[in-house]
């Protein structure tokens, strides 16, 4: 270690199920240059000071989608969040909001799962296709309706953002809502009446109350609540018009 | 998985009216505190008389105008119900059932009594 060597201060929120009643903060001193990230940090303190503490992470590069926590409060990438920007003042990092702890940084996301598996998040043809009819075709403008929506990666930062979702976890919620949107609008689908029913229940896109945080928070652009507002929309014309046009899952 | 007990909400009714309350406030609202604020009580721009109560109870007993005085009391009050409610947790109430027939019960009544008073001032 250089002499001129910066050190941060980084307090992590720990939570060892199996010991702790609660969760806690712990501040550990954290050497770092000017290049490093808060995950790098949370490395550091793993390999270095406590080999205990525990976080999820994989590529390094806002790509998997899974070092999402709260960073001074505000759910961020912990891999593209750098150290230097808080320096000299002490940095918190803590398990994504609204969400169970399933140990220090690591948070259980089964709530989650289900819903993405709930919204069928794949092309359900409108008929049966054979080999022999070729690839789909789709014009620039049918690929643009939805492209934006498809590069979420189920980071969570837009849940951890919203109000809502931290009132009523039954909600399906931002990234849930956005990519049932991207299947939706995509011109080779033909699932949208099936997947209607879901925002426009009790579970669905209501449950917004348009505070646009998810938006802000989402490292992809992906812009969850246009996909919601949009279907506000949608679900208000189905909730209106079923008894004249009879389709789009009305019960 | 694909949860069976789906149950349709009853929200777009309410959603509606607080769009609908919100776009006419937007469009219509600055223009009312303007006359209603400003240029009538310090008789700026318009004429002294714009608001005097032959003038009012004409407005009133026309069918544009009763219609026109209860699509913004109603709309506005549905708006602003909607509104309340949805902002309580914010300053840290949760929000339950009665905080929910207060609000909308509030635009609800506001909404009838406009109706009936429109309908007993006469044509
Ligand atoms: S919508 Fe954005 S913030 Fe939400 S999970 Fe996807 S990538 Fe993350
Ligand atoms: S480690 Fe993959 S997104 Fe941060």
């Amino acid at each position: 270690m250089s002499e001129n060597q910066k050190v941060i201060e980084i307090e992590v929120l720990r939570y060892h199920p199996e010991k702790d009643k609660e969760p806690h903060k712990q501040v550990f001193e954290v050497p770092f240059t000017d290049d490093m990230s808060v995950l790098q940090g949370v490395q550091y303190i793993k390999d270095y000071l406590d080999g205990s503490l525990s976080f999820r992470w994989s590529c390094r590069m806002a790509i998997c989608g899974s070092c999402g926590m709260m960073i001074n409060g505000e759910p961020s990438l912990s891999c593209q969040t750098f150290l230097r920007d808080y320096y000299p003042a002490r940095v918190r990092v803590e398990a994504l909001s609204h969400f169970p702890i399933e140990r220090d940084l690591v948070i259980n996301m089964e709530g989650f799962i289900e819903k993405l598996e709930s919204i069928q998040p794949y092309i359900i043809p409108k008929e049966p296709r054979t080999l022999a009819q070729g690839e789909y075709l789709q014009t620039p403008e049918q690929l643009n309706a939805y492209e934006q929506f498809s590069s979420c990666i189920n980071c969570l930062l837009c849940y951890a953002a919203c109000p809502q979702f931290g009132l009523n976890s039954s909600f399906i919620g931002p990234a849930a809502t956005a990519l049932l949107h991207r299947y939706n609008v995509d011109s080779r689908d033909g699932g949208k009446a099936e997947r209607m029913e879901l925002i426009n229940s009790e579970e669905g896109v209501f449950n917004c109350t348009a505070v646009g945080y998810c938006s802000e928070v989402c490292p992809k652009h992906v812009d969850p609540a246009n996909a919601v507002n949009q279907n506000k929309t949608n679900a208000a014309a189905d909730y209106f018009l079923r008894f004249l046009a009879p389709k789009g899952g009305a019960k | 998985m694909k949860p069976t007990t789906l149950k349709r909400s009853n929200a777009p009714i309410f959603w509606a009216l607080f769009g609908a309350g919100g776009m006419l406030s937007a469009l219509l609202g600055p223009m009312l505190v303007f006359i209603t604020g400003i240029a009538v009580p310090l008789g700026v721009v318009l004429p002294p008389d714009t608001m005097s109560y032959p003038h009012m109870l004409a407005f009133a007993k026309n069918f544009i105008g009763k219609g026109f005085i209860f699509a913004i009391i109603a709309l506005f009050l549905w708006h602003a119900a909607h509104r309340i409610f949805h902002s309580l947790h914010d300053i840290g109430i949760h929000a339950g059932t009665g905080a929910k027939l207060l609000c909308y019960g509030t635009a609800m009544v506001g909404t009838l009594i406009a109706a009936y008073a429109l309908l007993a001032i006469g044509f």
